[in-house]
């Protein structure tokens, strides 16, 4: 099913796109996988699409996922993480550098690239690591993987945890001119805690990763970014005091941009302790599937940040998709990896946040779209004429229950299987060619 | 009233009733006891586990006899002699077992939560012999099954738990024991090791406060139930010395003054004698601590016959 080269007229939908600042029932002309205009009543010779009934929006924008490939392929691979991706709606994805090997060479970053070209559904921009191996002791050569395609450095995984080295890469940054993105996390603070530290962990017995342990790190790399003139990026906000940190930055003018998850806007830690089944005293479990570093927090957690979403001091929502094996998962919490499968559910998730009244559609939008390709410095995420034709359809008044085996990911690891979420993603466009598309839609665009 | 459950692996979502269900069972299981020949085929034919991933003398000794006495036949498998050492999951581990024919796995783990994952696997019951810092339900019944014999009662009575109560399932599982059942208990140690955020934890027990001051919570106390304090708490930064905690927390005859006149004293074990109890208190006629042991088998043989009984009617 595709257009005659990739062309289309997409009528009948509400579009949306922040960075137009366009939200109208408009139509919107592609040509040859490349946005030619949008406007009302478009006459052209491309086959109509019928959206009707849609919001149609940029394709969205990934700051913050892991697709494994090279070395942990049994997790994940670029094939299908990037069908995860586009079933998700993200058109666009940055690739974490925790591979193995670490992406901290340009030879990587070209592999990646390569089996992206190959195999990928959707855009893929890798990040490479901020230090050797992530080791934390060596810096990795910026300019060389910058010139290879890193759009940024992170040693996510892992908080550079060196101040001294943190310092220095946020200066040797100024080089290319690209975001040092810091999972911030103190592991002295953090030592070998499983979940948040608070009510749900003391009452489990499972030690604690205190909100402190990231807050101070927050607080530190925005000293080191206010004190450098460089761009650093948070990775995964999850406390209110980091909210708190980073708006301070912000409006003393540091180049501090953050993101935060779809699971830390809408869980708490409390869903680790979830009932083993429905009956009212049935036995807790401690669900593997919610464990994710940084944990799930409080529900104040979660309201601060969303209140940060809205005013700005988040920038954009990330996935963090973290796909992991059966075997990876099935074991004693502490030894359980951290990470939640989450391209194929983010939308539906933060879509919540919408019917509830707590962010508008337009600022959802702009969140999962140009504010990442700003933060990043992508060409995607706009609808402005000239830019690639990467668009999602979603459908707002569906529902579905997510159904991990389903999943296009090899990473089955949700806490959310069995639960019902508002919104699908009808459509997914990359280069105006329709990537993934529900049932329902599958013929629409022969007509 | 039948116990309805596959498992116990805490107290947390036990009823009152369900709580008092197993300590009058208890009760029976202590007159046969007292028989001259103990041994009763109540479980003539079931496997019984004894599945072991951390050391232990009397939980593992009083689960076996228990099950001896009910003419189980019981297995000891300790993680550092079996394919665990290997590198067998859990889940393949409890698998075995089930392959191999236990009706009941009693589990002793050092993670919180590994019992729990056992559960979910098996068909066996899985009783929690205590897991990491989170629970050790048989050791918080013989506890409860002790103050009910000596004192007649537990709702009213007041408890005092002192010491490490951040890392002990002990204390966790006796929270919700002594607080079900509506006993006042107030948690005494130093900061480091009692969070104020505890008592928010268990908001739903109204009964529960907490001191630091020892001899504020030692005050009218009808018991006092010492924590073992792990040396290593000295090494991770959270106490300065033993002497100082001993200055603090420990109990000895003086403190114990402010008590009520004929206090019980009460200890899980294994006892750091000189640290958190002088030995002249442990071994004293106050202390019923060798009983909470002895009582440990009467309890294990009501936890036995009570899970077995489930198992039967859910065939």
């Amino acid at each position: 099913m595709t257009g005659i080269n990739n062309s289309w007229v997409i009528r009948g939908a509400r579009v949306i796109d922040p960075a137009n600042d366009l939200d109208a029932a408009v139509d919107v002309l592609v040509r040859e996988g490349t946005i030619a205009r949008v406007g009302r009543a478009l006459q052209a010779d491309a086959p109509n699409l019928d959206a009707d009934g849609l919001v149609l929006t940029p394709g969205f924008v990934d700051l913050h996922c892991h697709l494994r490939e090279p070395g942990l392929e049994y997790k994940e691979t670029i094939a299908t993480g990037t069908q995860a991706a586009v079933r998700g709606g993200f058109t666009t994805v940055c690739s974490m550098a925790n591979t193995d090997p670490v992406v901290d060479t340009p030879a990587t970053v070209a592999l990646i690239l390569a089996r992206a070209q190959a195999a990928a559904a959707a855009r893929v921009f890798p990040l490479a690591a901020v230090t050797q191996g992530s080791w934390g002791t060596q810096l990795v050569e910026m300019a060389a993987l910058s010139e290879a395609g890193a759009v940024a450095f992170s040693d996510d995984g892992l908080a550079v945890a060196d101040a001294r080295m943190m310092r220095h890469a946020l200066e040797y940054s100024l080089l290319v001119g690209k975001p040092i993105v810091d999972h911030c996390e103190d592991p002295e603070l953090v030592q070998d805690g499983v979940v948040h530290e608070g009510l749900t962990a003391l009452r489990l017995g499972l030690r604690g990763r205190p909100a402190e342990a990231e807050e101070t790190m927050v607080a530190r790399d925005a000293l080191l970014a206010r004190r450098t003139g460089a761009h650093v990026h948070i990775a995964h906000v999850s406390t209110q005091g980091s909210v708190d940190i980073i708006r301070a930055a912000k409006r003393q003018g540091v180049r501090i941009t953050a993101e935060v998850t779809p699971h830390h806007l809408t869980l708490t830690d409390e869903i680790v302790a979830r009932k083993l089944n429905e009956n009212a005293d049935a036995a807790l479990a401690y669900d593997v599937n919610a464990k994710v570093n940084p944990p799930l927090r409080t529900a104040a957690d979660a309201e601060a940040l969303i209140a940060g979403l809205n005013d700005g001091t988040i920038d954009a929502i990330a996935t963090d998709h973290a796909p992991h094996s059966e075997n990876d998962k099935l074991c004693e919490i502490s030894q359980a990896e951290s990470g939640i499968s989450c391209l194929e559910t983010a939308f539906s998730q933060v879509y919540q946040l919408v019917r509830s009244g707590k962010v508008t559609l337009p600022t959802l939008v702009s969140k999962l779209t140009s504010e990442p390709s700003r933060v990043f410095g992508l060409p995607t995420g706009t609808l402005s004429p000239g830019a690639p034709a990467d668009l999602v359809a979603l459908d707002l008044d569906a529902t579905w229950t997510v159904d991990p085996d389903a999943f296009a990911s090899k990473g089955k690891n949700t806490p959310l299987a069995g639960a019902t979420l508002p919104g699908k993603v009808a459509m997914t466009f990359v280069d105006g060619k329709i990537v993934h598309a529900v049932d329902r839609f599958q013929q629409r665009g022969a007509r | 009233m039948p116990l309805d459950r596959k498992d116990l692996l805490d107290l947390d979502d036990f009823s009152s009733d369900e709580i008092m269900l197993l300590l009058e069972t208890t009760s029976a299981m202590a007159e046969i006891l007292s028989r001259p020949i103990r041994r009763v085929p109540t479980l003539r034919g079931k496997t019984i586990v004894n599945m072991f991933y951390e050391a232990s003398t009397r939980t593992r000794s009083s689960f076996e006899l228990a099950a001896k006495n009910l003419s189980a036949d019981l297995v000891n498998v300790s993680a550092s002699q079996s394919s665990v050492e290997k590198g067998e999951s859990l889940v393949d581990t409890m698998r075995t077992l089930l392959a191999l024919g236990a009706d009941m796995i009693v589990m002793r783990h050092w993670e919180a939560g590994a019992p729990y994952l056992a559960a979910t696997q098996v068909q066996a019951s899985v009783i929690n012999a205590g897991d990491g810092w989170h629970a050790h339900p048989s050791q918080a019944l013989l506890d409860l099954y002790t103050v009910q014999k000596r004192i007649g009662r537990i709702e009213g009575i007041k408890l005092a738990i002192v010491g490490d109560i951040l890392h002990s399932r002990v204390a966790r599982s006796n929270i919700w024991g002594f607080g079900k059942l509506g006993a006042h208990v107030t948690l005494c140690g130093p900061p480091t090791l009692l969070p104020p955020a505890v008592l928010d934890a268990y908001e739903t027990l109204p009964n529960l406060t907490l001191s630091y001051d020892l001899d504020e919570a030692l005050q009218d106390a009808d018991a006092v139930m010492m924590l073992r304090l792990q040396r290593e708490r000295m090494a991770g930064g959270l106490l300065p010395s033993l002497r100082e905690y001993s200055a603090r927390f420990g109990l000895n005859r003086e403190r114990m003054g402010r008590a009520k006149a004929n206090a019980l004293i009460m200890h899980p074990g294994p006892m750091n004698q000189g640290v958190e109890i002088t030995p002249e208190l442990a071994y004293s006629v106050q202390s019923v601590i060798e009983e909470q042991v002895a009582h440990g088998v009467a309890v294990r043989m009501a936890i036995f016959y009570l899970l077995a009984g489930t198992a039967e009617r859910l065939a």
